[in-house]
């Protein structure tokens, strides 16, 4: 019987090959056709939800607040307000309390985590020059090992008070956020990490470090443009 | 195989056979013991086992539907390629629908959305019966398969959530003075309760197959 097989298929290699190639293209070409098409169908209303939770998020990352206002950073450095429609753009949410006295803002920042790019929001609040809140926006961290930063409370209370006071000559942040081993926080601008979630907690504190040594600057010093964006009157 | 054997295969079961067996003769998670990955790590609530359970049968029937259709048009030496290409596809689907009902209910699910490919219940199903079978009985024996599989993540999604967080659904079931098993919600719950109801199941088979 197998002999009978050899015979039979030495002949037609190469027409099954053909008839492989042709089955493998087109199953991929449906494939990407139906991906496409619900990608479209969705890309909206997705888009529409995570602005929302976006939004939802604010208020999680800068406590005692009741309005928000979006604002982006453009290539010179200052701040306008923005729609907050354009993502290429770097964008900050600027929150106020009820009596409209700005109280902090929200700096969405990304980088490397464990699996995949990490998404992150965090709240700073230039009076006492910390950040005071923490939030995962997008994350494909490994469930009960990675997805840790985002439940456990030791790790979230690093996030509660984490110092990043500026120089003197408000040109940079005097030390500089990094993460630690576990239990190793001796200083206000330390990350304490997760064991277990070693990379993924590290990478928190990276991200944070890095966006804050870019942006705590730059918003301490045009705290006056998120102030007037919302008394014009008080210029 | 005996002439009768063959004969009995051609005329092959009924078409409600075909759609009850993967609800209880042959449930997929208490019988088959398949796909067990997303049944032991997202049934810690009921409404994300009911979620992951209807993506993972959504999958099932679509992938079940397209795999039997292109049957004869697959070469045999790459079917395995091209079974696994058309259930990413609806993998992609299903994740971007998610996404479309419930930012929330996507991050709760988180990367067992994706998992769903790699699901040996879909593979064996496209590779044991769409690939033998025609369209209509491979969409019923999904829709059993995908059913029963619901069922079971069901079952084990209530068990942990009354047990672990006094709620089903987020409705509050115990008095305030039930001290919750957290255990339950944990991952070792997830062993626990998928034990017990084997041991139910399988009792519950021996029992009757006595009596």
């Amino acid at each position: 019987m197998s002999a009978d097989k050899t015979i039979s298929t030495q002949p037609n290699s190469t027409a099954s090959s053909k008839k492989m190639l042709i089955a493998m293209v087109g199953i991929g070409v449906i494939c990407a056709l139906l991906i496409v098409l619900s990608y479209e169908g969705t890309k909206e209303r997705i888009e529409i939800l995570k602005a929302e939770a976006l939004e939802k998020a604010v208020f999680k990352v800068v406590p005692g607040i009741s309005k928000t206002r979006i604002f982006e950073l453009t290539a010179e450095g200052t701040f306008v307000p923005s729609d907050g429609k354009d993502r290429s753009k770097t964008l900050v949410y600027a929150g106020y309390d009820d009596t409209d006295v700005f109280k902090g803002i929200a700096i969405e920042a990304s980088g490397q985590g464990y699996a995949d790019i990490l998404r992150i929001l965090y709240g700073y609040d230039p009076e006492t020059q910390t950040v005071v809140g923490f939030y995962v926006l997008e994350s494909k961290e490994t469930p009960g090992l990675g997805d840790k930063i985002e439940k456990d409370d030791d790790f979230l209370a690093n996030f509660k008070a984490l110092t990043v006071a500026l120089t003197e000559d408000l040109s940079k942040i005097q030390n500089p956020v990094v993460p630690v081993k576990e239990g190793m926080k001796k200083n206000p601008w330390e990350v304490d990490g997760i064991t277990g979630a070693t990379i993924s907690s590290r990478a928190i504190g990276n991200i944070i470090g890095e966006s804050s040594l870019k942006m705590v600057p730059l918003i301490y010093k045009q705290q006056e443009v998120f102030n007037s964006a919302i008394n014009p009157t008080s210029k | 195989m005996t002439p009768t054997k063959i004969a009995d295969l051609k005329a092959g079961p009924s078409s409600t056979d075909e759609f009850i067996k993967g609800l209880w003769r042959e449930n997929p998670v208490f019988v088959q013991v398949l796909g067990m990955c997303p049944v032991l790590a997202v049934s810690n609530s009921a409404i994300n086992a009911l979620a992951m359970g209807l993506a993972t049968a959504f999958v099932l029937i679509m992938s079940n539907i397209l795999v039997s259709s292109l049957r004869n048009f697959i070469p045999k030496q790459v079917r395995i390629a091209s079974y696994i290409l058309i259930i990413a596809t609806f993998v992609t689907i299903v994740d971007y629908a998610i996404q479309a009902i419930s930012v929330d209910l996507h991050k709760n699910l988180g990367a067992f959305i994706s998992l769903i490919v790699v699901n040996c219940l879909i593979l064996s199903r496209a590779e044991a019966f769409a690939s033998k079978n025609t369209m209509g009985k491979s969409a019923l024996d999904a829709l059993g398969m995908g059913l029963g599989f619901v069922f079971a993540l069901f079952c084990l999604g209530a068990v942990r959530e009354i047990l672990g967080n006094g709620s089903i659904f987020g409705y509050i079931v115990f008095p305030e003075a039930f001290q919750e098993w957290i255990i339950m919600i944990l991952p070792a719950g997830g062993f626990f309760t998928l034990a017990l109801w084997l041991f139910l199941f399988n009792n519950y088979k021996l029992k009757k197959a006595k009596a």
